[in-house]
């Protein structure tokens, strides 16, 4: 590379902040992906696109995955009674702990939470929904755990943050809230509003 | 997010248990059988699934040895066993190698050899469990030593109680019967202490260990007196098998002992207010507990049988946690 032209510099300086304006540069400070008003329209967004494809959403199921899942779950059966007017949507909850593939590879067993799932999922079809998607592992362990209630029709999956890089699984989504790229140090936060006091996904750097 | 770094710390105090063996309810902390207990919540909804099975010991092998007869804790040790995915051996004392002489450790590190992670053993001696924790290398659980302790059996006894009256803490727990021979009554009286309930004992003072009242429990030789104090009661059955000699030796008569210490309809009336009923099983019918009493709607003795098997699922999960994996 010709360092002496500096329009060539300006050219590559810009490339690299521009590309990694989510990366390392971005250090220390947490930045914020989604406010709290953006927030609010994507989930908006997420259920314009559910009933897009699936109308009123009979026949559907949404299962909220725990424990971070079932925020944004709970969210969207909220807009869709509110959006479609009918009350009775088949929505659950459902812990993945025993289904994990990392019991005895982390230094504590995770603990479990509350599965709330009341019907069969035979010949439904089902939507899985998390807040973010990073390895694909949850999904396979929620995928697995789901498969103790029923054969379902069929299966999408949800999620509000897709950090495409750094998948372990041959697992992609079918709904997405943002795309986000980030790097392995980095960590993707999903506040919510009725945990954490307000509506907001930010991106933070581990060390 | 200092706050949230905390919370992760706090999670991992919490979210292991203090020991690597259950030997008994004394070695645990109530930290531990809290943790035991919330673990125990998830399996039983697993346990109300149409498919009632999760992966999570799936690498993990357990030998159950039976030194003496058993028909509850087998079963559901099985069960639990079976619904974690772990590979399971049986082995019962009578047709095997033990009858020819060969020692505990012996027989036990023959059944390691073929690599075993984790032995669930009853055996009829006080400490044996103890005792093999010291000279092998698996994580044991202990299922009922002699007259020592039934660990399972009280953490069972205790999950039940939390789940038909909300909480443990603060609540009355009478234990009748035959203290003297009963592991389940002294592993009980540990655990229930630990979770902040207070325990009295009832029974013929022939059947109540002497200096049983410095563990801090209290003792009432009147059932009547003791009933009216209690919100639950714990009506333990009298073990023939363990009283010296051929048949009774503590006590006169098992009529007499049943008109003085059986609970039957006529005097759970008489009590005039709503206590739990609970029975460790096997019962004897007619002796320290009626049948109209053992089928009544606040008896839990089948509700302790299914929550026994979520509870060991717990136990099982928490310590196969802590089993270090071989590199691969």
């Amino acid at each position: 590379m010709d360092l002496s032209n500096p329009f060539l510099i300006f050219h590559c300086s810009f490339y690299i902040l521009h590309s990694l304006r989510s990366g390392i540069f971005a250090a220390m400070q947490p930045l914020s992906l989604l406010t709290s008003k953006a927030f609010g329209l994507t989930v908006g967004r997420l259920c314009y696109q559910l009933i897009e494809d699936h109308g009123d959403m009979s026949g559907v199921a949404l299962i909220g995955l725990q424990p971070r899942g079932v925020f944004l779950a709970r969210r969207l059966r909220k807009e869709l009674q509110r959006i479609i007017g009918k009350e009775n949507l088949y929505y659950g909850e459902l812990d993945i702990t025993f289904h994990r593939d990392d019991f005895r590879h982390r230094s504590t067993p995770a603990a479990p939470r509350t599965t709330d799932l009341e019907f069969s999922l035979d010949e439904r079809k089902v939507v899985i929904v998390d807040d973010v998607l990073y390895t694909g592992r949850t999904i396979r362990a929620g995928l697995d755990a789901m498969l103790a209630f029923g054969r379902p029709a069929s299966v999408q999956l949800l999620v509000l943050v897709d950090r495409r890089f750094s998948r372990e699984l041959p697992i992609q989504p079918d709904y997405v809230g943002k795309w986000v790229d980030s790097i392995d140090g980095q960590r993707v936060n999903v506040e919510w509003q009725e945990s954490d006091g307000k509506d907001q996904v930010l991106l933070l750097n581990d060390r | 997010m200092k706050k949230s770094s905390t919370k992760i710390e706090n999670a991992e105090a919490s979210d292991q248990l203090s020991t690597q063996h259950l030997l008994g309810i004394k070695d645990l902390s109530a930290a531990d059988i809290e943790l035991i207990f919330r673990t125990a919540d998830g399996f039983k909804e697993v346990l109300g699934r149409p498919i009632k099975k999760v992966p999570s010991l799936r690498d993990i092998t357990i030998a159950n040895l039976f030194f003496e007869s058993s028909t509850r804790t087998r079963v559901s040790f099985e069960l639990a066993e079976k619904r974690l995915s772990a590979d399971v051996v049986n082995f019962s004392s009578s047709g095997s190698s033990v009858s020819k002489g060969e020692t505990l450790v012996d027989t036990v590190n023959n059944i390691l050899a073929m690599k075993v992670d984790m032995v669930v053993m009853r055996h009829p001696d006080p400490g044996a469990a103890m005792f093999l924790s010291r000279h092998i290398n698996a994580s044991i659980v202990n299922a009922g030593d002699g007259t020592h302790e039934h660990p399972t059996q009280a953490l069972l006894d205790a999950y039940s109680i939390r789940e038909k009256l909300g909480k443990v803490r603060g609540k009355k727990v009478l234990i009748v019967g035959d203290i003297l021979h009963s592991r389940v009554a002294l592993s009980n009286i540990f655990c229930l202490q630990k979770l902040g309930a207070e325990v009295m004992l009832c029974g013929p003072a022939t059947l109540i260990p002497k200096h049983i009242t410095n563990l801090g429990v209290k003792v009432e030789h009147d059932l009547d007196k003791a009933l009216i104090w209690c919100d639950v009661a714990n009506m333990l059955r009298i073990q023939m098998e363990r009283q010296k000699g051929d048949g009774i030796s503590n006590f006169p008569s098992l009529r007499e002992y049943a008109m003085l210490y059986g609970l039957d309809l006529e005097r759970y009336k008489r009590l005039g207010k709503e206590i739990v009923i609970m029975h460790p099983g096997p019962i004897n019918r007619g002796v320290e507990i009626s049948s109209e009493v053992a089928d009544h709607a606040n008896s839990i003795i089948l509700d302790q049988v299914s929550n026994g098997v979520a509870v060991r699922m717990a136990v099982l999960y928490l310590l196969a946690a802590r089993i270090p994996r071989l590199p691969v």
